[in-house]
């Protein structure tokens, strides 16, 4: 079952992608796959590494290794930003 | 199998430009390229100056994406390799690359990234490091990029030994060429050390100069860190030749050699064997060179040992023979030292001049050898470039020019 990603965070998502990938930003469309933007596995690391820093989040490499499309990928940090303990106050 | 050896490409950046004929140029004119470091806050470090490569720009040679796994020791690598080759004009058989050499210096690896990420890390509490630091700072990164971009599949490695890694590297790349293990090799080393920790840690060694580099001058008081990269397109003589290519020098003899003696502390002795390796290696005697491009640092010890070395292994032709720092002009750069160094012996035969020694202050007593002050018209046959490096790892390269070496007995070894 698929996670609802929120508008921003696509946008967020999409926008880390463009700029690690060094690609226009409208290439890069939810429904892209990683292997039709030429994303190898090298790059993967630095989209995963870039997408940790924007939004503060951990991503697990058992997750990161199952993920082949831009909108799995999305999905999987919206998943990972419900999952974020709230800051203490 | 045994082949001469032929340069047929030289590339270099440093602070004295970013191509060989830039470089050469500013050797010429004695034209220092030590300044104010910039780049990042010098503040609490007692030296301010070192010799940087300020004109370099990596967005000039690389788009973005290929700068994200590259130091910038690594760029500078492969900017001057791309210009070594470029100058020879090789032109590789698919069983010539399958058996082509890359062997490089350097000293750190890529520094500069593990000095950014270690601060992140420690200093500013970050949760993670940038994932290619691993390999920005492996010390092979600039020659593994090499193969990838070149298609060369033979013999590549690094090799790490402080401030005397491209001599190490250039000598095991000639020795390659010369003994039929590979038919072509880039060789050379290349450096980025301006960091705030590596400065810190060089300055508290108390050897760098708070001024400038005085090689063999009294009054020097250290070394200036530099930065850059030297890279030599090396083929066997027969072959340059039948391809008509235009050759540079020739690389004659390599020796190396260890002190066993002190961690920083050099020895003449040591200097004075490695010298002597590389000229059996050459079959050349004492009285066949012409020039020594010395390791020259201006360090105190250094300059005193070394001294010493060269006029106990050419006490025969101190007249006829001239020494030149060019450390003075593009400061220390560590690993890459002696590939710029290389390339200025190599210019310096193929131009037949000696190049200036800069920064000297006055005569020392304790450092006579016949320093070159002044660039000039030498004619010399062969030349020396030592390096001598912290551990007492010493590695000398002979070169010679390009109508053929002088004929010579072997030398005996004393």
């Amino acid at each position: 079952m698929s996670e609802s990603v929120s508008p921003e965070v696509l946008e967020r998502v999409l926008r880390t992608l463009a700029e690690t990938q060094k690609l226009p930003l409208e290439q890069v469309t939810p429904e892209a796959t990683f292997e039709q933007l030429n994303i190898d596995s090298l790059d993967g690391i630095n989209i995963l590494f870039a997408l940790e820093n924007e939004f503060n989040i951990n991503i697990p490499d058992e997750s990161a290794r199952l993920v082949r499309d831009v909108r799995q990928l999305a999905e999987g940090v919206q998943k990972l930003i419900y999952e974020k303990p709230a800051p203490a106050a | 199998m045994t082949r001469r050896v032929a340069i047929t490409g030289v590339g270099c950046v440093s602070a004295l430009g970013n191509t060989a004929p830039e470089f050469w140029a500013a050797c010429l004119a004695g034209k220092s390229g030590i300044s104010q470091i910039g780049g990042f806050d010098m503040t609490g470090v007692r030296f301010q100056n070192g010799a940087q490569a300020h004109g370099f720009d990596a967005s000039r040679h690389f788009d973005g994406k290929q700068l994200i796994p590259l130091d910038r020791f690594a760029q500078l690598a492969i900017v001057a390799a791309r210009e070594a080759l470029a100058q020879a004009q090789l032109e590789l058989t698919d069983d010539e690359r399958s058996r082509a050499a890359i062997v490089t210096g350097s000293c750190y690896g890529g520094k500069t990234s593990e000095d950014a990420g270690f601060a992140a890390l420690y200093r500013d509490a970050q949760p993670r490091i940038h994932p290619m630091t691993i390999p920005r700072l492996m010390a092979n990164a600039g020659a593994s990029a090499l193969t990838v971009e070149l298609g060369w599949q033979g013999p590549v490695w690094t090799v790490s030994t402080a401030c005397s890694s491209a001599n190490h590297a250039i000598g095991q790349a000639f020795w390659l060429v010369r003994h039929g293990l590979a038919d072509v090799a880039l060789t050379g080393g290349s450096e980025a050390p301006f960091t705030y920790g590596s400065l810190k840690a060089w300055e508290a060694l108390r050897v760098v100069s708070p001024d400038t580099c005085r090689p063999f001058s009294k009054g020097r008081n250290g070394m200036v860190l530099g930065e850059g990269a030297g890279m030599l397109v090396l083929e066997p003589l027969d072959r340059a030749l039948a391809r008509g290519a235009t050759v540079i020098a020739e690389i004659a003899g390599f020796g190396m050699g260890a002190d066993a003696h002190h961690i920083t502390q050099p020895s003449a002795a040591g200097a004075a064997r490695a010298l002597r390796l590389a000229l059996a290696d050459a079959q050349l005697t004492p009285e066949a060179i012409g020039v020594v491009n010395a390791h020259g640092t201006g360090t105190a010890a250094n300059d005193v040992t070394e001294s010493a070395a060269i006029r106990d292994v050419f006490a025969g032709n101190l007249q006829d023979l001239r020494v030149t720092a060019s450390k003075s002009l593009h400061g220390h750069a560590l690993g890459a030292s002696a590939a710029l160094e290389a390339v200025a012996t190599v210019l310096g035969l193929q131009a037949q001049r000696v190049i200036p020694t800069a920064n000297f202050l006055e005569r020392d007593p304790e450092c006579d050898v016949p320093l070159c002050l002044e660039q000039q018209p030498w004619d010399h046959a062969a030349a020396v470039s030592n390096s001598f490096a912290f551990g007492g790892l010493n590695a000398v390269l002979v070169f010679t020019r390009k109508l053929g070496r002088p004929q010579s007995p072997v030398p005996s070894l004393s």
